[in-house]
């Protein structure tokens, strides 16, 4: 089966550190690598530690929970991304702690229907046949 | 030519400019943050020559961001395209204005929307003054500015720098050399350079660059405090930016930005004179626009700029920005 290439912008190709992050999207899972010395979670995955530069990490999965961080919405057709416009770039701060970049969906994107801090969940784009881009939707 | 023996550009690559040229240097730098790197040319010329390795030191920029034909592409393994890109957080202006939301969030939007709207307009009658601007011959008003179109939420058009063609070159030479130079002498009293974070979405606080280290250490070495300061020139790749960095520079508190720009203050005729060419805003912005605040500020320093002449201007500071507000370099020059 062939997924329709779906992708607005580059498609990334994942690298050895981010393989696992990837497919664990492909199977609709968000997961974040953790510093085992801190017991923070960290996005995005890397091998070392960006509080300790320790290698003692592991990988957890997120509840895909959290909150509206900031947004901004594009009303300018950008380049190297082909979708309609105007669409909402975001951060959210997913209840494990680390920020995300993405995008909001499932909104009209106007200023009056969101708000920082709002609950939101993440929904899976999949956008390739091996790339799925974690995205996300008010609760 | 003949003299020059550092070549220090962001991009394109040193190897490119000297060769062009017909130099070969004995000094070289190609550090390329953003458009802070050629601010951080001056310091680096600064401590090469402290170390005796040379005399003089050209910093070019050249960059044609109107008119370019091509764009490099992106390396699609790197994190920002695996993290970012694919979600169309792709140019600064998506970057900072997610920034800047979150200014307005902690804040308050009123307030900040204000702030950046008496920025946009006190830079642009700057540019009203200076003949080169590409909005010389082009007022604006407040009204203007609150009704024009939206780029990205919530940066309004005049929120957001120029894209256009320019160049520019400075000159870093040892105080031996200076004094058989043609013109007075600007000195580089003090430098800083620093920086966070490459991803937006990596940046520690997102209301505050690392200016907050940069400026202090330039201060520190030039011996000044803020009040000495008679010309700022603050990289001002957005309105946001010049917000964010009088804050983080520690002109004022953080939230003050907006009491502190407040009343056109800092418009000619306002008691802190800014960005007196016109700006990234309403002069020239190439992309990387640092060059142009080494020149303004020269210029101003060596009291060449006409119209716009800033009275009696000693000591001028100078921050560039780069990146996805990930690099500063700050300078104090002086006369």
């Amino acid at each position: 089966m062939t997924t329709e290439n779906k992708a607005t912008g580059p498609v990334p190709v994942p690298q050895q550190e981010s393989d696992f992050y990837w497919e664990k999207l492909k199977a609709h899972e968000l997961w974040l690598r953790k510093c085992n010395e801190t017991g923070k979670a960290y996005f995005y995955p890397r091998d070392i530690s960006p509080f300790t530069f320790s290698r003692d990490t592991s990988w957890i999965q997120s509840s895909g929970k959290g909150t509206l961080f900031t947004y901004a919405i594009c009303y300018t057709p950008i380049p190297r991304y082909t979708g309609p416009v105007p669409f909402i770039i975001a951060m959210v701060e997913l209840e494990e702690g680390p920020l995300i970049p993405t995008n909001i969906v499932g909104v009209e994107p106007d200023p009056s229907n969101l708000t920082i801090g709002m609950p939101v969940e993440v929904t899976y784009e999949d956008i390739t046949d091996t790339i799925t881009l974690p995205k996300f939707k008010p609760v | 030519m003949k003299d020059v023996d550092a070549i220090y550009c962001a991009n394109p690559s040193p190897l490119t400019i000297a060769e062009y040229f017909g130099i070969t240097p004995k000094h070289t730098d190609g550090t390329s943050v953003g458009g802070s790197s050629f601010v951080i040319h001056v310091a680096h010329a600064l401590e090469a020559i402290a170390a005796g390795r040379i005399d003089v030191a050209l910093i070019t920029h050249g960059e044609s961001g109107r008119s370019q034909r091509s764009r490099p592409g992106a390396d699609l393994g790197a994190p920002g395209s695996q993290y970012e890109l694919p979600f169309g957080i792709a140019a600064p202006p998506m970057q900072y204005a997610m920034a800047c939301n979150r200014y307005m969030h902690i804040y308050g939007e009123d307030k900040t929307r204000q702030a950046m709207a008496e920025i946009a307009v006190a830079t642009r009658k700057w540019a009203n003054l200076n003949e080169k601007a590409f909005f010389y011959e082009t007022p604006m008003s407040f009204d203007e500015y609150h009704d024009s179109r939206w780029i990205v939420y919530p940066f309004h058009l005049p929120d957001c720098c120029l894209t256009i063609d320019g160049g520019g070159a400075c000159v870093v030479v040892s105080p031996e050399v200076a004094k058989s130079c043609a013109k007075k002498p600007v000195w580089v009293n003090g430098a800083g350079e620093a920086h966070d974070h490459g991803l937006i979405s990596q940046m520690p606080d997102l209301t505050r660059t690392i200016a907050h280290q940069s400026g202090p250490e330039a201060m520190q070495m030039a011996g000044i405090t803020h009040s000495d300061v008679d010309l700022a020139m603050i990289y001002d790749s957005f309105t946001y930016t010049v917000l964010t960095t009088l804050e983080s520079l520690g002109f004022c508190g953080p939230g003050e930005g907006a009491d502190f720009v407040a009343n056109q203050r800092t418009a000619p005729g306002g008691d802190f004179a800014m960005n007196t060419n016109g700006g990234g805003l309403s002069y020239c912005h190439t992309g990387m626009y640092g060059m142009f605040l080494l020149l303004e500020a020269t210029r101003q320093l060596r009291g060449e700029a006409g119209a716009r002449q800033v009275e009696n201007c000693k000591t001028s500071l100078v921050n560039g920005t780069g990146g996805a507000l990930s690099s500063t370099g700050t300078l104090v020059l002086g006369v």
